[in-house]
């Protein structure tokens, strides 16, 4: 019962019954969207006004309170305007409770941030709310420094939950932080480490971006935690919630006359630098003025730069100096004049690749050369292609031997997707005019996400197979040279499959090696996509094809991509009528699992491919069923 | 703008090997005809008419052995030339003869070159590193009486001689020697009393090469670092640091201020030839001619400054003759 001004008695209930009616029927924006403006203007300053709103919420069936809440907390501009309208909502009511605190912040994701500055606001806004407050940071911390909920919860969760961690962490005050900091910092520790493990950089980056604030709060004093990451939109954004700018509370104003008075400070010092260099400009002119006799004009001496030391001109000469030398200057002129040396003198390269890729694979950085590990890609890369047999052999053999660190196996990984790629497409770089359609563009550089750059492939090639009816005409002027990639595939391709369930003491594909073995799925798929036409193609096919099987359910994400993208390689690849002679039980029973990924797998990417994969198959059946031509 | 390096005036091609040391004379009157001397590494002596640029005389008088320094006694009549033969040789060229008239065996294996002074009419002092290790010794000429033997204290761990420098300030005062050694310091050593007066660190690496402005008691040095060390020269006979000045490349083999102390020249093994202004190290000019590590420079001793002359040799066999800063 309340009373309205002009002593009215009135029930509010009714008001609360329809209202509940109204949102759970699905129109919480047609009726709030009228209310809540109201409700706003209303409680500004008439805190009967408030009183009655609070009524009106507390009286809501709990079966409705949800949807009005929600609405509420969708609807509010601001977090204190959420004040205004809920009060105490959160506390007194035990299911409003649950939504604010539970369901909105961990079961559902797809909120706003501009929402969960209001949630988060409002319940730091009132003491006996702040309990609260500090109860959800528990259970958010808890959450975040899960490792299943780290592996197993879409990015979009993940992001979310970290957004959440960073505002409440910004409306904690000093007092509050001292209390629960022991809890902060070991829930810290755990939650880094999860997160350091993905495979994922997007999850890497928020793990270490939250870590950061939350490190960044609890040490004011002393050495802060520091990762080293680039910076982007979502870190920047993530960085600029943890500084609060509400535009009418108390902690502000102290924000504000802080940075008033260190600005301060620094005016005064400017104006010293200045005068302390002005006072030095004079001596140095009455120094000048002094030198009157000497009148000798220098010469253009713009030309006067460091010696350069030559490389090397033979390739003995270049492993003697990389192995032995003690030179520095010339070591680096060898390392930066390899490459060039390498594809011009192809016999001689001939003669001793093997030795050269062996002190290649090893080869560290000596003196600080910039781009040093490019350099050394690249020298490899020269050398795979001029004898790419033997090379091959090599490399394969030394991905699976002991002693070699994950850095040098991922290396030989690039390397061998570079070389792949360079003896797989035509040398007539320029003349083409759908250079798109031609060359793959696959730049596998360490760390990045290779799957976006497959979405863009497939999508290519999908799009050239479909124009060749089109325009054949046009594609034949074009120039093409013979894919050397052809004898060299399967050497490529095999000795890397072979051994991957086999481990050996420092290196378990299947264990923790987890990163590496992505990698390695990542390269087959590529491996896979440039054997196109080439005779190998339909037994790397179904080797590719069983390989998949054997590791379909491997829990991490990066590897499901990985392996998604080598079904798609396989099915651009291995042309149609042998696809279906040879491996119809493959094909029905990959659809199955495909349609099982499209639907269930956690991961955006991964459901993205198994859709594209079942698209291609569509396709190659009505390629098929459209008759041979 | 300032205006692109100028080119050698003429070059000498001929040497047939590494020229390690040159020497004008040019100072005599008409119809004297003004000459170079030039030493080289197959061990002989060029005599360069600068009229026609041509060879006018060949000495050979050290076995084949490398040609370190070539020095005029009093005119380019009387000739001394040190090789790595251990031997100094004394030449008298008057007339169109050749013929070594006396040699000094210096039982040294180094490359130090000797260094020449006139303190009397027909009387030369010349220091030159001797056998003992860290030694310098002095003779008188063309007497070949020792005047004294320098030798550093104990347990100075100087290392070898690499260059040397005498000097008296006048006519009637002491003479002086400064030495460069191999631990980076240089030396200075009263010869009469064969005390040393004074000794600074001025490199890491060893000295290759030093000269001495003794009006401005000032003096500059070169070594295979990046840097050159200009010291003075006080009241109380003590060296100090003056100034340093940072080069582009590393490794100076001779540096040498022209008579008219306005400007020096620097050989460097980055093939530069290197000109400063003497009063402040204000770089003027760089000389890029060579194309191997320049061995030596040197500057004429015409009589009107208007004709002097630098002259570089280098390890590519040539001699670039230059021009430069004439006007002043």
């Amino acid at each position: 019962v309340c009373f309205i001004p002009g002593g009215l008695d009135c029930s509010i209930s009714f008001v609360s019954h329809v209202l509940g009616k109204v949102c759970i029927h699905g129109r919480q924006k047609e009726i709030l969207g009228v209310l809540v403006p109201r409700l706003t203007e209303l409680t500004k300053s008439d805190c009967m006004w408030q009183r009655i709103c609070w009524r009106l919420l507390e009286c809501v069936p709990d079966r409705w309170v949800e949807a009005v809440v929600l609405g509420f907390v969708q609807r509010a501009p601001g977090a204190d305007v959420l004040s205004r309208l809920l009060g105490n909502l959160v506390v007194k009511n035990k299911k409003a409770q649950f939504v604010v605190t539970q369901k909105m912040l961990l079961l559902q994701y797809g909120h706003t941030t501009a929402l969960l500055q209001n949630l988060l606001g409002y319940l730091a806004l009132d003491s006996p709310r702040r309990a609260l407050l500090l109860t959800v940071l528990q259970e958010l911390l808890e959450t975040w420094g899960s490792s299943s909920a780290v592996k197993h919860s879409p990015p979009e969760q993940q992001l979310y939950i970290s957004k959440a961690i960073l505002i409440c962490l910004s409306h904690l005050r000093e007092p509050e932080i001292q209390s629960c900091r022991q809890e902060l910092l070991s829930s810290m520790m755990e939650g880094v480490k999860c997160h350091l493990d993905s495979n994922l950089p997007q999850l890497r980056r928020l793990g270490m971006v939250v870590a950061e604030s939350i490190s960044s709060k609890i040490n004011t004093e002393g050495p802060v935690l520091k990762f080293e990451y680039e910076e982007d939109d979502e870190t920047r954004e993530l960085k600029s919630l943890l500084v609060q700018t509400p535009p009418l509370c108390l902690p502000d104003d102290n924000a504000r006359s802080e940075k008033a008075g260190a600005a301060l400070p620094l005016v005064p010092e400017s104006n010293k630098k200045s005068q302390t260099s002005a006072s030095v400009v004079p001596d140095e002119e009455l120094d000048a003025e002094l030198d009157s006799d000497d009148d000798l004009i220098p010469y253009d001496m713009s030309e006067d730069k460091e010696l350069k030391i030559k490389a090397p001109v033979y390739i003995r000469d270049c492993i003697e100096v990389l192995t032995g030398s003690e030179d520095v200057d010339k070591w680096e002129a060898t390392v930066k004049a390899l490459e060039s040396l390498v594809r011009r003198n192809a016999a001689a390269t001939r003669e001793v690749s093997v030795e050269l890729a062996k002190i290649l694979l090893h080869l560290e950085e000596k003196t600080c050369i910039e781009g040093f590990v490019e350099l050394r890609q690249r020298a490899q890369v020269a050398v795979l292609t001029m004898d790419p047999i033997p090379v091959s052999k090599y490399l394969t053999s030394q991905f699976y031997s002991l002693n070699y660190s994950l850095r040098q196996r991922m290396d030989i990984l690039d390397v061998l997707v570079l070389a792949a790629q360079e003896l797989s497409c035509p040398k007539f770089h320029g003349k083409t005019k759908h250079s798109g359609a031609q060359k793959p563009r696959v730049q596998l550089l360490p760390g990045s996400d290779s799957s976006k750059d497959w979405r863009r492939i497939v999508d290519e090639r999908i799009k050239s197979k479909t124009r060749r009816f089109a325009m054949g005409q046009r594609q034949m002027e074009l120039a093409s040279g013979p894919n050397e990639f052809n004898s060299v595939a399967g050497h490529f391709f095999f000795p890397l499959i072979q051994h991957f369930d086999r481990p050996l003491t420092t290196f378990d594909l299947l264990g923790e090696d987890h990163l590496v073995l992505g990698r390695l799925v990542h390269t087959l798929a590529v491996l896979m996509y440039l054997a196109v036409n080439t005779v190998a193609v339909t037994a790397m096919g179904k080797a590719l094809m069983e390989f998949v099987w054997a590791l379909r359910f491997h829990t991490d994400s990066y590897v499901r991509q990985g392996l998604l993208s080598c079904v798609s390689s396989l099915l651009l690849s291995v042309p149609a009528e042998l696809l279906l002679a040879d491996m119809t039980e493959e094909l029905l029973e990959t659809q199955c699992w495909l349609g099982d990924v499209a639907e269930k797998d956690p991961d955006g990417d991964c459901r993205r491919l198994a859709l594209q994969n079942l698209l291609l198959m569509e396709n190659l059946k009505k390629k098929l069923e459209s008759g041979p031509s | 703008m300032a205006l692109p390096p100028p080119d050698p005036q003429f070059v000498l091609r001929g040497a047939g090997a590494a020229v390690h040391t040159l020497h004008f004379s040019c100072g005599g009157q008409e119809p004297n005809i003004p000459v170079l001397f030039s030493g080289s590494e197959n061990g002989f002596i060029h005599v360069w008419n600068l009229k026609t640029h041509r060879v006018d005389t060949v000495l050979d008088g050290h076995g084949r052995k490398s040609v370190c320094c070539v020095e005029t006694m009093g005119g380019k009549d009387r000739l001394l030339s040190q090789g790595r033969d251990q031997r100094i040789c004394l030449w008298d060229l008057a007339e169109g003869r050749s013929a070594v008239t006396d040699s000094v065996f210096t039982e040294h294996v180094g490359f130090c070159r000797c260094s020449l002074l006139e303190v009397a009419q027909g009387r030369w002092l010349m220091a030159m590193a001797a056998r003992g290790l860290e030694e310098v010794q002095v003779l008188e000429l063309p007497s070949k009486t020792s005047v004294c033997t320098l030798k550093p204290e104990v347990g100075a761990k100087l290392g070898m001689p690499m260059c040397l420098k005498l000097w008296q300030l006048s006519c009637d005062s002491q003479p002086l020697l400064l030495a460069g050694y191999e631990d980076g310091s240089v030396v200075l050593w009263n010869v009469t009393m064969a005390k040393a007066l004074s000794q600074l660190v001025c490199h890491q690496e060893p000295v290759m090469s030093l000269d001495f402005d003794s009006e401005k008691a000032k003096g500059i040095s070169g070594s295979s670092e990046k840097v050159l060390s200009i010291w003075s020269l006080n009241e109380q006979q003590n060296l100090q640091v003056h100034k340093t000045h940072k080069l582009v490349n590393a490794g100076i083999s001779d540096v040498t201020i022209r008579a008219d102390k306005k400007i020096l020249a620097t050989a460097g093994w980055d093939h530069r030839i290197r000109i400063f202004g003497w009063k402040k190290l204000k770089p003027l000019a760089v000389l890029d001619y060579h194309t191997a590590s320049v061995h030596c420079v040197s500057f004429s001793d015409h009589r009107s400054p208007r004709e002097t002359l630098l002259a570089a040799g280098s390890k590519d066999q040539r001699i670039s003759v230059w021009s430069i800063y004439t006007q002043t």
